[in-house]
């Protein structure tokens, strides 16, 4: 157990290092000047200069990615006066702040709109899967498979816009979105986030809920199945304890990368929306070209997305009892 | 006596009883197949409407990139007159606020760009795939190990930041090639999975030993003996990769890196319609519907498509 997980967490550093080093190359020496780029439109060349000189632009590629990465563990200063403390992921000129107090300033944004979506997206994706799967083949089951192939293939920002056009305008039951923190107002929060979550849900819950279908009808035609329903158990525990548990552990795996993936922003959800996120903020360094915090978004999404992979596996010989490590 | 050409004497054979290939059954199962023939049905509308785009839109008489300031109102910031986002005989399908450009022959250029890109970049992913998944399941060993921790890689990065931050940088050339190769080279490690899995269970089949005793070589066996036994998974994921494409070109054109303006793109028409999404909803309405129909058409008809390839498989 200690050496698999060992060896999981070397790999999980090594992925990250090298999408680290990938995208560090792509963004530090394919554009024409990154000095130019990370400073902004508005800006001297006596400025440039500095800045150029302060992100190591002068030294090897090879060389400023290890500046880079030991800045990680070890904090950089660069320049006069600019500390950037650890975890050093860079320091975003065009906003005057290093990248990590911007990523730790917009992660709250996204966590509250992925986990918010998530909870939404299982219980009604689950449900109906789970609902369709043991009426298979009647109208209801048909009728639930349309509407969630019609929300499957429905864009994020088209399902957000006419939720905007028909809750918010000409309804009138939510107002236009606008982020409030969780801890200065719960209910603002939660109302500000309903339809964000709706749209993020939508996609979800479609997919869960054909993905959860699947495999309940799978597990269900299983001979052991029969055996519990033959030996007398109640249709609920068959369906709950049998059926349920055994059905829903793929979807776990699927769960948890989804979620990583969310957790480091839903960019589009977020532009669409106006909300303060970190897909907000990747969306506007790639706009405004700041290679920093290019940089770092892709980094913080990246760690999300293997890491969580990493706690699937290691959750998954919990609820798989036939699944060990090796 | 010419017994066999006449019909009473011509012995009685069932029609069921003559021989079907595996792709007539399957063809066949596709057309019983009710969401199936819908989709297609869509797809090939959309097809016709994307290869006679210059047609239709000399019928209609205005090119994508007409401007008609006599058909918005300058007093109301531009917005389209008449209803419904400037409906009538002259606009089909309205036309844009401000720039007044025909909505309907934007949006049959923008099914061009948007089954072309995704299309093409489904082509770059399914040979890239194939062949890198059929290397990797059939000689195994470092080679396997090596292609496997470049799928896994590619897979764990977070594509589409990934995506838009890369054409952000790119030299400016032809976007869409540059589209077509970033999304097909995201995309090739999900068929490469598939096909490495299927050259691993076909590799060690007597048909492939047969090969292999009789003296063929890797490339022959790999692609003489084995592709074509696993063509039909390569097909339903090629056929279900269409969908995610096209919402993934939408979704670069929506964030403002897809196809550069004035080419009409969904994406982008959506983009430009948000500002405008409360006095004229139409503007958005239209893409969008343009949009869900070809994404919903692709994936019915590649689900009925592994439905009938794998018809106890039943998934989803």
């Amino acid at each position: 157990m200690i050496v698999y997980l060992a060896k999981r967490i070397a790999a999980v550093v090594g992925i990250l290092l090298v999408i680290c080093a990938v995208t560090f190359v792509i963004f530090y020496v394919v554009p024409s000047d990154p000095a130019i780029q990370a400073c902004g439109k508005t800006c001297t060349p006596e400025r440039v200069a500095e800045v150029r000189a302060q992100m190591g632009l002068d030294k090897p590629v090879w060389e400023q990615f290890g500046v880079y990465v030991v800045g990680i563990f070890a904090g950089r200063t660069l320049g006069a006066g600019i500390e950037c403390g650890i975890p050093c992921f860079g320091f975003s000129y065009q906003n005057s702040l290093p990248v990590w107090d911007l990523l730790v300033d917009r992660l709250g944004t996204s966590v509250s709109l992925a986990i918010g979506a998530a909870v939404l997206w299982l219980i009604v994706g689950l449900t109906v899967g789970i609902i369709s799967a043991l009426r298979q083949g009647t109208a209801l089951d048909r009728t639930l498979m349309i509407a969630t192939l019609t929300s499957a293939s429905l864009p994020v920002y088209f399902v957000a816009m006419l939720l905007l056009l028909f809750v918010v305008r000409i309804a009138e039951i939510l107002p236009y979105p606008a982020y409030v923190e969780l801890a200065e107002d719960p209910v603002a929060w939660a109302s500000n986030l309903i339809l964000p979550w709706f749209t993020l849900a939508a996609l979800y819950a479609a997919m869960y809920a054909r993905l959860s279908r699947a495999q309940m009808i799978e597990t269900m035609s299983e001979p052991y199945i029969r055996t519990a329903r033959a030996k007398g158990l109640p249709e609920r525990t068959v369906v709950v304890k049998h059926g349920m548990r055994a059905a829903m552990t793929p979807i776990v795996t699927i769960f948890g990368m989804d979620l990583g993936g969310l957790l480091a922003g839903a960019m589009i959800t977020e532009t669409v929306f106006g909300l303060p996120g970190i897909g907000r903020l990747a969306y506007d360094g790639i706009v405004k070209a700041d290679q920093p915090v290019i940089l770092g978004t892709t980094l913080l999404a990246a760690f999300f997305i293997v890491i969580a992979n990493l706690v699937v596996d290691l959750v998954y010989a919990v609820i798989d009892p036939r699944v060990r490590y090796s | 006596m010419t017994a066999l050409s006449t019909p009473e004497t011509a012995p009685p054979v069932a029609p069921a009883a003559t021989g079907r290939s595996p792709s007539r059954l399957i063809w066949d199962r596709i057309r019983r197949d009710r969401a199936a023939v819908f989709g297609m049905a869509i797809i090939v509308l959309f097809v016709v409407i994307a290869v006679t785009a210059p047609l239709l839109t000399m019928i209609n008489g205005w090119s994508p990139y007409d401007f008609d300031p006599s058909a918005i109102d300058k007093k109301l910031a531009g917005v389209p007159k008449g209803i419904l986002g400037g409906i009538s005989a002259e606009h089909w399908l309205g036309v844009e606020p401000v720039s007044g450009r025909d909505i309907f022959s934007r949006v049959v250029y923008g099914a061009q760009i948007s089954l072309l890109i995704s299309v093409l970049a489904v082509i770059v992913s399914v040979l890239v795939g194939t062949v890198l998944g059929l290397l990797a399941g059939y000689f195994g060993g470092w080679i396997d190990a090596a292609i496997s921790r470049v799928m896994d890689l590619l897979m764990s990065f977070p594509s589409l930041i990934f995506m838009i931050a890369l054409i952000s940088v790119m030299p400016d050339g032809n976007r869409i090639l540059l589209l077509v190769a970033i999304m097909g080279g995201f995309g090739w490690p999900y068929i490469g999975r598939i096909v490495r899995g299927q050259a691993i269970t076909v590799k060690h089949r007597e048909y492939v030993d047969a090969a292999r005793v009789g003296g063929a070589m890797g490339p022959s066996i790999l692609f003489r003996e084995m592709l074509p036994n696993i063509t039909a998974p390569i097909l339903v994921y090629a056929t279900l990769a269409i969908p995610t494409n096209i919402g993934t070109e939408a979704a670069l054109s929506f964030l403002g890196v897809g196809v550069r303006p004035p080419t009409a793109s969904w994406g982008q028409m959506i983009q430009e319609s948000m500002v405008w999404y409360e006095v004229d909803p139409m503007y958005f309405i239209i893409p969008g519907i343009c949009l869900f129909l070809t994404v919903l058409a692709f994936t019915l008809f590649g689900d009925a498509m592994r439905d009938a390839i794998d018809p106890k498989g039943g998934r989803r």
